[in-house]
């Protein structure tokens, strides 16, 4: 328990003396998860809208993918980067792994089917007869779509709130794919780790109360959000 | 509605202040900008979590105008990074996974570069009365007899190399079976900290036990031969993968055995200990 707060007494001071380190360290770990974040948004969701609105066969096949892809264990993503980066991968030739870019495809890839689904759930969840009325009252397509994802908005704020939570996160695939090297690829959650592996516990607890002050932050902007569209 | 749409434009602008400023800052911060030459180096946790490479590094990436990127795993792993063309050289301590290294043509110019020694810890009780022993092997044959808890790293690092050497000098077989045998899968660090809070024993190389002060654990056994512990620096074959950094992984060996190096390396938090975490050896002994 003292070793807790002593830990916690220096983490403060730590922070509070705004060391560069770990001033460094928290910027790029928000840095990297954002990119990571705005790329797969990007591709997250339009593809989330077309899989909402559009009718093929397969269809349900494809939606039952994009669901269980949040549940695809991170650290295996990370696994799987590492190959396909790694020298002896496909795309070796890019020269990406251990650096920042490794992390954030490893990144995209666990941010990418939350995106997707959340947004696709949001525009399922809005009455199905919202667009026929739409159509019936005389809007175009065009128009009674972009009506629809006016609605689905807060959801769309909510989701990628959700994924950047997730990705920033993130340690496993982030340490093996990035490396944890200083001055380079190490964020908050890898200089944790590495910070307990050298028993520099007042270290770890800063970083560690930076990092949930950011997924904190984050959370409560979802939930506030999510908070106003229910009374709504 | 309106009110609500109101909302969601605060959302949105304090996740664009959170996420996508810095984002779309990230390409001109320094880690983006590959004007300076880097050299990837693996290495082992022990050279690096106790801060040895922090200490001897800077000075040539000052004079080189080059940065070193340093990923402290395993050995093991290490090796296997290496062994992909994902590294440019190694720095570890496990002669028989370097020589096979070496053999199977993944590395060249493996250098001596520094040693320290292993040493046995255990619980200041001492369960397997194990204690102030010289003969490290006779050490693990005591606590296997005695089934006091030991914590293994079991990552197929240097460490654990030796260990699984040291069970074979002391006549015990299989020892994962054991039900006192913890397998960790963890960095030396990390085992350090499982060992302690559980009063298991372990093994350890003395540079990382030196540097945590704060462990209950003690010393049982040293001293041993057997327990003799040397770091050797590989060059990855630049004849296999094209794309290492040969000339500037050259460089690096040649600074890593150069007198001063050898001598911040002997310097290395020596006031603090008393005596040096890793011991040069191309240094010239003062008479």
């Amino acid at each position: 328990m003292e070793e807790i707060a002593s830990g916690i007494w220096q983490a403060l001071k730590l922070i509070g003396s705004l060391d560069p380190e770990v001033r460094r360290i928290a910027l790029f770990s928000l840095q990297v998860s954002g990119l990571a974040l705005l790329l797969a948004a990007g591709v997250a969701i339009p593809y989330g809208i077309w899989l909402a609105f559009s009718r093929f066969p397969g269809r349900r096949v494809l939606i039952g993918l994009t669901y269980s892809g949040m549940a695809f264990p991170t650290v295996v993503v990370g696994l799987i980067v590492f190959l396909l980066l790694s020298q002896q991968g496909p795309f070796g030739i890019l020269g990406w792994l251990f650096t920042p870019w490794a992390i954030i495809v490893a990144q995209f890839i666990i941010a990418f089917p939350v995106i997707a689904s959340l947004t696709m759930s949001a525009i399922l969840a809005i009455n199905p007869g919202m667009r026929l009325q739409l159509r019936s009252l005389g809007a175009t397509r065009t128009q009674a779509t972009l009506a629809l994802l006016g609605e689905a908005r807060v959801s769309m704020v909510i989701a990628l709130a959700a994924a950047f939570g997730r990705v920033v996160t993130e340690v496993g695939a982030v340490i093996i794919v990035g490396g944890n090297i200083a001055g380079n690829t190490r964020v908050l959650t890898t200089a944790i780790v590495l910070e307990t592996r050298k028993g520099e516990f007042a270290a770890a607890i800063a970083l560690g109360l930076i990092l949930l002050l950011i997924s904190f932050t984050i959370n409560i902007i979802a939930t506030r959000l999510q908070g106003r569209a229910l009374a709504r | 509605m309106k009110a609500f749409g109101k909302n969601v434009g605060f959302g949105w602008r304090v996740l664009l202040t959170l996420v996508a400023l810095p984002a779309i800052l990230l390409p001109a911060t320094a880690c983006f900008q590959g004007a300076e030459r880097s050299l990837v180096l693996t290495t082992t946790t022990s050279t690096y979590d106790s801060g040895l490479l922090d200490h001897i590094i800077p000075p040539f990436e000052e004079e080189h105008n080059a940065h070193v990127r340093v990923i402290s795993v395993g050995t093991g792993q290490a090796l296997a990074i290496a062994a992909r063309g994902d590294a440019d050289v190694v720095l570890v301590h496990a002669p028989s996974l370097e020589l096979q290294f070496v053999e199977d043509g993944n590395g060249v110019r493996r250098t001596y570069v520094m040693y320290n020694d292993f040493v046995v810890l255990g619980p200041s009780d001492d369960p397997a009365q194990a204690s102030g022993l010289s003969n490290g092997a006779e050490a693990f044959r005591r606590i296997a007899e005695s089934g006091a808890k030991f914590a293994s790293r079991g990552d197929e690092s240097g460490t654990h190399v030796k260990e699984k050497e040291m069970w074979s000098e002391a006549g015990v077989e299989s020892v994962e079976s054991q039900d006192w045998y913890l397998s960790l899968g963890q960095g030396m660090g990390g085992t350090l900290t499982t060992a302690n809070e559980l009063g298991a024993y372990t093994l350890t190389d003395r540079g990382t036990f030196l540097a945590r002060k704060e462990l209950n654990l003690v010393i049982v056994a040293e001293g041993d031969e057997r327990l003799f512990n040397p770091y050797h620096v590989i060059m990855v074959n630049p004849d296999k993968y094209i794309q290492v950094q040969s000339e500037l992984a050259g460089v690096f060996i040649r600074f890593l055995i150069s007198p001063d190096t050898q001598q911040r390396i002997a310097d290395f938090r020596r006031d603090e200990f008393g005596l040096s975490l890793f011991n040069p050896v191309h240094l010239e002994e003062t008479p």
